[in-house]
């Protein structure tokens, strides 16, 4: 009986991490069948993992399903306009006097455009604060995490002293595996209170939004922790908190490291040189690493999907043939990936902790 | 929108965005959670200290419970021992005054008897001297009514006398 829970489980996850791919089917016999030209499986998967001023579902025949986003841009000649994306679908992609670059080296991104249409070639780009899908993607899972957070915070206020229960039986074992797992034993027991705030929010934003990265629909299925900016942003504020809580040791220790020969340091300073340099690629470490990985998940899963066109453009029975195939190797990389968005998140957190811990050096240390 | 050139706009929400959920968590979430957590580990810490802390006296308590135990049921037994032995010396002691009363008893009676005996005698005997007397005096009076009678009578006294 259980096995067949499993099994109709099953085929639910593989019929549902399907759906939009049976679009996706759709979009690329359309694809086939109406023009000469051939898939461009890069293209694809590459628009599925990059920021854009639309959210975009699916393409049923030629209407596209797309959530609008707003669009917030300035000139210094026309100010601060703000208007939703689905403005320049509408047209010929120009509104306002804006256009969105369908390609050319500015792809994807919003131009001033001429009267006839044409990209104003010698204006400056206008500064563009628009909710792109990322940040769109991302501000949902923040919104999420304050609705898990407060109502759980509050339970914890309201009845003290008690069992955890619901929401917060399984949001518990995470902060208490955070404090007692990562904080504690790279920080140290007296120290690791002030830390405690940032170590839980970039944990469960990471968290959050790799898990959010897998659903295949909206508001999933964003490329939020595979995005350099927000894995750069995370890794700076790791390495500002480090250096706002260095002590003097710690700057000895880089300019000056006890217990390393002169000449290391004296006429060319290369221990230093060396340390210093240490300081920077920590973070920038970690931030790598966070948006490698994800961005490699995303990568492989929608390569399996892109086999399905591939094989479609030969054959449509190749195409269905294939999605068998490929949709078992999808749900294989899910799994993997539900894996590696917990390891990130845990990874981040836990070099960030052992950087915090680094920060003060003891001064019986060497 | 480079794959691996930061936007900046991305980085402008981004900062906004987690900042302000940053410091609404740190207040309102984090703070009151991993203080609650360690009060609640606190005083289960304390709970636990005190369970063992009450195992603990109550196995003293039972400890001396049991010792009190023993040493009434000890206490009991020499007592019991006691009462039985100065039952046993009581009686014995009342047998031996009784014996002993008795044989007084035995004796007084036994002189009361013979002072008894003694005086009943000399009152015996001297009645017996008085009736004696009086019956002599009696037959004197009656032998000696007549004359010869009387001088033979001197007659054999003094010849007594002379043969003295």
């Amino acid at each position: 009986m259980k096995r067949w829970m499993y099994l109709t489980g099953f085929l639910i996850l593989m019929v549902t991490s399907g759906l939009p791919l049976l679009a996706a089917v759709e979009e690329g016999q359309s694809q086939h069948s109406e023009a000469p030209k051939a898939f461009d499986a890069g293209k694809f998967i590459m628009e599925h993992v990059m920021d854009s001023h639309e959210w975009h579902i699916m393409k049923i025949g030629e209407t596209h399903i797309r959530i609008p986003l707003p669009v917030i841009v300035y000139t210094k000649e026309k100010g601060l306009s703000v208007f939703l994306s689905s403005k320049f679908h509408q047209g010929n992609n120009i509104f306002n006097g804006y256009m969105l670059a369908e390609e050319g080296p500015h792809e994807g991104k919003i131009l001033l455009a001429n009267e006839n249409g044409t990209i104003k070639e010698e204006a400056p780009l206008p500064l563009d604060f628009s909710i792109t899908k990322t940040v769109a993607a991302m501000l949902v899972s923040l919104l999420l995490m304050l609705l898990v957070f407060l109502p759980m915070a509050k339970k914890y206020t309201k009845n003290p002293n008690r069992a955890p229960s619901g929401f917060q039986a399984l949001i518990e074992p995470i902060i208490i595996f955070v404090r007692d797992d990562i904080a504690i034993p790279s920080i140290g027991l007296h120290r690791y209170e002030k830390f405690m705030p940032f170590l839980l929010t970039g944990f469960f934003f990471i968290l959050t939004n790799n898990l959010m990265g897998l659903i295949p629909v909206p508001p999933g299925g964003a490329n939020v922790t595979g995005n350099i900016a927000i894995t750069a942003l995370l890794a700076v504020f790791t390495f500002a908190i480090t250096t706002f809580s260095t002590n003097k040791n710690y700057w000895k220790h880089i300019f000056d490291a006890p217990g390393v020969p002169w000449w290391l340091k004296f006429p060319i300073p290369l221990m230093p040189f060396i340390e210093l340099l240490g300081v920077f690629t920590k973070p920038l470490v970690l931030c790598i690493r966070l948006f490698a990985n994800i961005l490699a998940g995303h990568f492989i899963a929608l390569s399996f999907i892109v086999m399905i066109f591939i094989f479609g453009q030969i054959h449509w029975i190749a195409g269905y043939g294939s999605s068998v195939v490929a949709i078992l190797f999808y749900v294989f990389m899910t799994m993997l990936e539900l894996l590696v968005a917990f390891i990130q998140a845990y990874v981040f957190t836990l070099l960030s902790a052992i950087y915090f811990g680094m920060a003060k050096v003891e001064e019986h240390h060497s | 929108m480079g794959l691996v050139s930061p936007d900046y706009g991305t980085i402008f929400w981004m900062v906004l965005a987690f900042s302000v959920v940053f410091f609404i968590l740190r207040k309102f979430a984090w703070g009151p959670v991993l203080n609650m957590l360690k009060e609640r580990e606190q005083s289960i810490e304390k709970a636990l200290q005190s369970a063992s802390e009450a195992r603990e006296g109550l196995s003293r308590l039972q400890a001396e419970h049991e010792r009190m135990m023993q040493e009434a049921h000890g206490e009991r037994e020499l007592l019991i021992a006691e009462a039985r032995q100065i039952r046993e010396q009581l009686i014995s002691k009342a047998r031996e005054e009784a014996a002993l009363e008795n044989a007084r008893l035995l004796e007084h009676a036994r002189r009361q008897i013979e002072s008894e005996k003694l005086a009943a005698m000399s009152e015996i005997r001297q009645q017996v001297a008085t009736l004696s007397v009086d019956i002599a005096e009696k037959i004197l009076k009656k032998e000696l009514a007549d004359r010869s009678k009387q001088e033979t009578l001197i007659k054999e006294q003094l010849s007594d006398l002379k043969l003295n």
